[in-house]
C-alpha cells in the first residue's frame, strides 16, 4: 500500500526539527519582521486610512483589518516557506537528496516540510497576535484560539505551496502563483474591505474557492468574538478538508517529481 | 512503520558474512524510452571493495541510486543485505553510508552540526551522536573545522566531511559515487588514505569512479560498464593482463613504424600521433622497432586499467 499511497511516518518530525534548528540559528532575522510588519500596517491602514473609513458594520476599521493581518501572516509564512525555501532545499541545496539517503522516505521529507510550514504560520501569527493585543485591537480570550488555528491554516497554505513547488520547472516560475494567486487573494478575501461590497458572483467565488477568504472568516470571528456559526463552521470545514486532501496530493506530486 | 522487520537485515551475522551484501539479477532501469541500465547481474561480497567504472552515461550512478533505494528498478531483482530494495527501503538505508557525486552538505549548518543533524535521521541518540561525530571529524582530520560553516571548507574538506557523514550510522555498506571528483592531487591522496583505512577495517565498499588509477589502487574487484551493460568483471590486475597485457609498447606512429608493425603481425592501435603495440614479448618488439623502423622514440610501459578501459569502451567522447 505504501508503494501506491503516500504514508509519512513519525520520521517526518526529524525533517521538521532540522528546519526548526535552522530557524532558531537565525532567529534575529526571522523574528523582527513579524513584529514590525503589523505595526506598520496598523499605523498606516488601521489608523491612517481608518480615519476616513470610520466603522465597518459597527467595528472600528483598525479592528476590522487586525484579523486580516493575522490571516495574511499565516498565508505568507507558510506559502513562501513551502515554495521558494523548499525549492531551494530541493533543487539547489540537495537537502532532500541527503535526507532520502537515510531511513527517511520522500514522504517523510515532504510531510516534515509541510509541518514546518504550518509551524512557521503559528510562530509568525502568534508574534503578531502579541502586537495586536498590545494595541488592544483584538478581543480576549477568544483571540487566543487563533494560535492553534494558525497551524491548521498554515498546513493548508503549505499544501497549496508544495503542489506549486512540485510542478514548477524553475524557481522563477514560482512567481506565477506568488503574483497571480497570492496577491489577488491578499486583496480580495475580505481582508481590507468586506466581501459584501463586491458584485454577487465574485462574493460567491471568493467564499467557494479562495482559501484566504475562509481563513479571514474564521480569524475575524475569533478576534472580534462575534460568531456567525454557519459561516464559521463552513469555513472551518472547508479548510480542514482541503488541507487534508492537499497534504496527500502535494506529497504525491513531489514523489512523482523526485522518485525517478 | 516497519519496525517489526527491522531485524531481518542484521540477524545472523555469521550467515551474512558469507552471503553477498548486494545481489543484482538481470537488473534493468528505464527512463522513459531510454534504457539506462540494461540487464546487469553482479554480486558484492562482504569486506570487498567493488568498483564500477565506465564513461559518462554508462549507468553507474543509476545503479548506485537503485542500490540506495531512491530509484526503483524497472525490472530484474536487486537485494541489499538480503532484502529487496522495493519492499524494505528504510531497513536497507538504515545500514547504508552514502557519498553522493554532488556535494549535498547542509549549508545552513556547521561541520559538526551537519553530522549531528544527520545522526538524528538515523535515530541515533544525541549523546552517542556527538561522540561518533567527534571521532569521525578526528578521523577525517577535520577537528579544527568542527564549528566552521560549510562555506568555509575547501573542496577536499567537503568531500571528507561527506565521508564522515556517511559513516555516522556505522554502515554495513559504503556507497561512494565518484568520491574524489574535482579534488586536487593532495586532497585525492588523503581521501584514498582514508578509504584504504576503512577497507583495512573490513568495510564493504562500493564505488564508482572515472579515475582508473583510483580503481586500481582501491578495488579488489570491479566491473566496467558502458551503455548500460557490464562489459567485463574481474580483479584489476587480471583485467589488465587479459585485455591489455602486462606491458605495452608505445611509439611514434610514423608510416614507417606502422609498416614495420604490419610486418611483425602483432596487434596495434593508432591513437593520434602515437601507436600502441601489444605483444607477448614487448621488449623484443620494442628493440626490433628501435633497430629497424627508425622511430623518433619508443618505450615499454606497464599496462594499466586505462588501457583496458579504452580498448573496451573506445575513444569516442561521451557527453
Amino acid at each position: 500500500m505504501r508503494r501506491y499511497f503516500p504514508v509519512p511516518t513519525r520520521l517526518a518530525w526529524k525533517v521538521w526539527r532540522r528546519n526548526r534548528d535552522v530557524f532558531f540559528k537565525t532567529y534575529r532575522v526571522n523574528f523582527l519582521p513579524p513584529f514590525i510588519e503589523p505595526v506598520l500596517y496598523l499605523l498606516a491602514l488601521g489608523y491612517g486610512l481608518g480615519m476616513f473609513v470610520g466603522d465597518i458594520g459597527g467595528v472600528p476599521y483598525v479592528s476590522f483589518i487586525a484579523p486580516a493581518l493575522l490571516a495574511i501572516s499565516m498565508m505568507n509564512a507558510s506559502f513562501f516557506e513551502c515554495t521558494y525555501s523548499s525549492f531551494v532545499r530541493m533543487y539547489y541545496q540537495k537537502t532532500y537528496d541527503a535526507m532520502v539517503a537515510t531511513p527517511l522516505s520522500i514522504e517523510d521529507v515532504i510531510a516534515g516540510e509541510l509541518l514546518w510550514g504550518a509551524t512557521r504560520s503559528l510562530i509568525y501569527s502568534s508574534a503578531m497576535l502579541v502586537v495586536l493585543v498590545a494595541f488592544g485591537v483584538v478581543a480576549l480570550p477568544s483571540s487566543l484560539l487563533v494560535i492553534p488555528f494558525s497551524f491548521l491554516a498554515g498546513l493548508l497554505f503549505s499544501g497549496i505551496a508544495m503542489c506549486f513547488t512540485a510542478v514548477s520547472p524553475t524557481i522563477d516560475t514560482l512567481n506565477y502563483p506568488a503574483f497571480l494567486f497570492i496577491t489577488p487573494m491578499f486583496l480580495f478575501s475580505g481582508t481590507f474591505f468586506p466581501l459584501s461590497v463586491l458584485p454577487g458572483p465574485i462574493q460567491v467565488f471568493a467564499m467557494a474557492v479562495l482559501p484566504l477568504a475562509q481563513v479571514v472568516t474564521v480569524t475575524r470571528s475569533l478576534t472580534l468574538a462575534e460568531l456567525s456559526p454557519v459561516l464559521f463552521l463552513y469555513s472551518l470545514a472547508w479548510i480542514a478538508s482541503v488541507c487534508t486532501v492537499l497534504f496527500f496530493v502535494s506529497i504525491h506530486l513531489m514523489k512523482r517529481r523526485l522518485v525517478i | 512503520m516497519q519496525g517489526s522487520e527491522e531485524t531481518t537485515g542484521v540477524e545472523g551475522e555469521d550467515k551474512s558474512t558469507r552471503s553477498p551484501i548486494i545481489r543484482a539479477r538481470d537488473l534493468v532501469k528505464n527512463y522513459g524510452n531510454v534504457r539506462a541500465v540494461d540487464t546487469i547481474s553482479f554480486e558484492v561480497m562482504p569486506g570487498e571493495v567493488f568498483g564500477f567504472l565506465g564513461p559518462n552515461g554508462a549507468g553507474k550512478t543509476t545503479t548506485m541510486r537503485m542500490i540506495q533505494c531512491v530509484s526503483p528498478p524497472t525490472g530484474g531483482t536487486l537485494s541489499v543485505f538480503g532484502l529487496d530494495v522495493r519492499d524494505h527501503p528504510a531497513d536497507i538505508k538504515k545500514w547504508l553510508g552514502i557519498v553522493p557525486q554532488e556535494t549535498n552538505l547542509d549549508p545552513d549548518f556547521t561541520c559538526i552540526e551537519n553530522l549531528l543533524v544527520y545522526a538524528r535521521y538515523f535515530d541515533i541518540p544525541a549523546k552517542e551522536a556527538r561522540q561518533r561525530a567527534e571521532k569521525l571529524l578526528a578521523f577525517m582530520q577535520l577537528e579544527e573545522k568542527a564549528d566552521v560553516p560549510i562555506d568555509g571548507l575547501s573542496g577536499g574538506m567537503k568531500r571528507r566531511l561527506i565521508l564522515a557523514r556517511a559513516l555516522i550510522n556505522n554502515p554495513r555498506l559504503l556507497v561512494l559515487d565518484e568520491p574524489t571528483i574535482g579534488l586536487d592531487p593532495q586532497a585525492r591522496h588523503l581521501m584514498w588514505e582514508k578509504l584504504k583505512a576503512l577497507q583495512g577495517m573490513g568495510n564493504t565498499i562500493l564505488l564508482t569512479t572515472h579515475y582508473l588509477e583510483e580503481a586500481e589502487r582501491l578495488c579488489n574487484r570491479l566491473v566496467i560498464m558502458d551503455r548500460g551493460k557490464i562489459l567485463v568483471e574481474g580483479e584489476p590486475m587480471d583485467l589488465v593482463r587479459r585485455y591489455a597485457g602486462d606491458e605495452i609498447v608505445e611509439s611514434e606512429g610514423s608510416p614507417q613504424v606502422i609498416a614495420c608493425l604490419e610486418e611483425t603481425g602483432c596487434r596495434y592501435e593508432v591513437h593520434g600521433d602515437m601507436v600502441q603495440a601489444f605483444s607477448d614479448q614487448p621488449r623484443v618488439l620494442a628493440k626490433r622497432i628501435l633497430d629497424t623502423c627508425n622511430p623518433g622514440r619508443v618505450f615499454v610501459r606497464r599496462g594499466t586499467l586505462e588501457d583496458v578501459f579504452l580498448s573496451l569502451t573506445g575513444r569516442d567522447l561521451r557527453e
